[in-house]
């Protein structure tokens, strides 16, 4: 699927939800189930920096695609992280270049994009593209 | 204990219109004071007041504004010092808060009071505005830090206090209550047992002004430092208190403006106190809105907010028990209305973020008291602070969406 697919379908998803209640246990499920970073990429290096709660994220180059693992001491964070992985691994660097994140806004997560917020989903977004870039470089030479 | 009743409760909270809203469809229950307080309609009016109809530089300026604002501006140094009982309105200097009275305390000291090779005494509870202008200013110096250190239920040390105290630092900056614990410092005996040595004491009361009665003469503190937005006044206000003997010999921190006396292309000679300390244009609003935080006070009677707090203290730590994994963080015999807390099995910010929804508003993280929450060994914590304002009924809210969101998080 690309990623506006499996936006599309998050997006639908969610509409399903009533309140917040749902949507957060859905979230906290999600957190669950984060693909899980190796413990040996858990290190200051794979911190993302911005947010209240520590968060790791680690990226692999396969046959052109990006994968990402990750992992949060925040079950939560590890929600919105896991959705952010759902939608962006296994996608080529272009692609997730060129991708916007709205489907969060459309999810009625958007407090979560502030930049001003503390868990620091906009870094994490910016240190998936960085990831994305780096690997688009290296393609390129 | 008294406290208000509940038509004077209601009362209060009428004159304060941030409380009146609803957040996420749900009505606002505001447990984030010990960050900063709601602002009543008299401190909100006061200042469009001033922008309104007052405004104008103050001190040097011969019209008619600009003699009334210096005024209403004087009286309020009057008021501040009136508040905190200091000797005369000169030993209180107008800044922009906590953090910036602290700051030119440390820049004034640093090579007059306090130089190469001396030391200086801090708690392991301090706000990190009571901590980095000290720690730094000893790094310029090669001075040392010394750290009284906390026992498991946040309260200092007062044997380790004193031995420390044998060493003969040049200052002793402690906090009067701890932001992140809530602990009551026996501020009073830990300043004898400075003064017993000679050693000059630095009170942040940011965290203890609107919640008790200071007396700094009666403390005997030789500086006291607090902020108006903590207070139910406005941001961008602070103040700092010292006794003349202290501020009359030290040098002025920042330079311009009113401060000066005479100028020449070669030389300047200062202004007297408090101006010596007071360079550019002061917040004048802030201080005017300051002004009627201080009457809002006056008027409200500090003894029975203190009891106010207390019991919604005492009621909030009664619901929060039943909560699975929950552990206090600070359990201080004489506290004030501030709870940390941890929910063991889940984070913090998971805590706030649900709690949020559910329209209460607390803090989670570290307090900017880092050292506090590796000394008790946690990541951060929630924390709820309450004002005069508060209710019973919001403390039961507040709990059981804590215990709402422990059910969801466990």
């Amino acid at each position: 699927m690309t990623i506006k697919e499996i936006q599309e379908q998050i997006v639908s998803e969610f509409s399903m939800f009533e309140d917040w209640m749902d949507k957060y246990n859905y979230l906290i499920e999600m957190g669950k189930e984060v693909p899980r970073i190796d413990e040996r990429f858990k290190t200051n290096n794979h911190l993302i920096s911005g947010c209240q709660s520590r968060v790791w994220l680690h990226a692999e180059n396969r046959d052109g695609k990006v994968y990402f693992t990750a992992d949060s001491d925040a079950v939560i964070t590890k929600g919105i992280v896991n959705l952010l992985i759902r939608v962006f691994s296994g996608q080529s660097p272009e692609a997730i270049l060129e991708a916007d994140t709205d489907f969060i806004e459309q999810i009625g997560l958007k407090e979560h994009l502030s930049p001003t917020r503390s868990n620091g989903l906009v870094s994490m977004v910016k240190q998936m593209k960085l990831y994305a870039q780096v690997y688009k470089l290296k393609q390129d030479n | 204990m008294n406290g208000f009743t509940a038509s004077e409760l209601n009362e209060l909270r009428n004159q304060f219109p941030a409380l009146h809203q609803r957040v996420f469809g749900k009505p606002l229950v505001y447990l984030d004071n010990a960050a900063t307080t709601q602002k009543p309609q008299l401190v909100i009016d006061r200042i469009t007041k001033y922008y309104s109809y007052e405004n104008c530089n103050i001190h040097r300026g011969v019209h008619y504004l600009s003699q009334e604002a210096t005024a209403a501006f004087e009286d309020v140094r009057t008021k501040v010092a009136g508040f905190i009982h200091a000797a005369k309105s000169e030993e209180i200097i107008f800044t922009k808060g906590t953090t910036e009275s602290i700051n030119l305390l440390a820049g004034s000291l640093d090579g007059f009071l306090i130089g190469i090779g001396d030391s200086v005494l801090v708690t392991g509870m301090e706000h990190h505005s009571n901590l980095v202008p000290w720690q730094q200013l000893c790094k310029r110096n090669q001075a040392k830090l010394l750290v009284a250190e906390l026992d498991d239920r946040g309260e200092v040390f007062l044997e380790q206090f004193g031995k420390l105290l044998e060493q003969k630092p040049k200052l002793v900056a402690i906090t009067h209550i701890s932001n992140a614990l809530g602990t009551i410092n026996p501020v009073k005996e830990m300043i004898a047992m400075a003064h017993a040595n000679d050693i000059p004491v630095l009170i942040d009361g940011a965290q203890s002004v609107a919640h008790m009665h200071v007396d700094v003469q009666d403390l005997d503190c030789d500086f006291f430092v607090f902020s108006g937005h903590k207070m139910y006044g406005p941001m961008g206000v602070g103040v700092l208190y010292g006794k003349e003997k202290w501020l009359d010999k030290m040098p002025p921190w920042q330079f311009g403006g009113e401060m000066v006396d005479q100028v020449s292309l070669q030389e300047t000679t200062f202004n007297q106190l408090p101006f010596k300390f007071e360079a550019g244009t002061p917040n004048v609003a802030g201080v005017l809105g300051l002004g009627a935080a201080i009457e809002f006070l006056n008027q409200t009677s500090l003894e029975k907010i203190g009891q106010h707090e207390h019991q919604l203290l005492d009621l909030a730590m009664e619901k929060l028990r039943s909560v699975q994994g929950i552990r206090f963080i600070g359990n201080a015999k004489n506290r004030a209305g501030v709870i940390s807390f941890v929910v063991d099995g889940t984070h913090p910010t998971d805590i706030g973020t649900l709690v949020d929804k559910m329209g209460v508003a607390v803090r989670t993280g570290h307090h900017c008291a880092q050292p506090v929450m590796t000394r008790f060994d946690v990541p951060g914590t929630v924390r709820a602070s309450f004002a005069l304002y508060n209710t019973a009924e919001e403390v039961e809210v507040f709990a059981a969406a804590v215990q709402k969101a422990a059910g969801m998080l466990h």
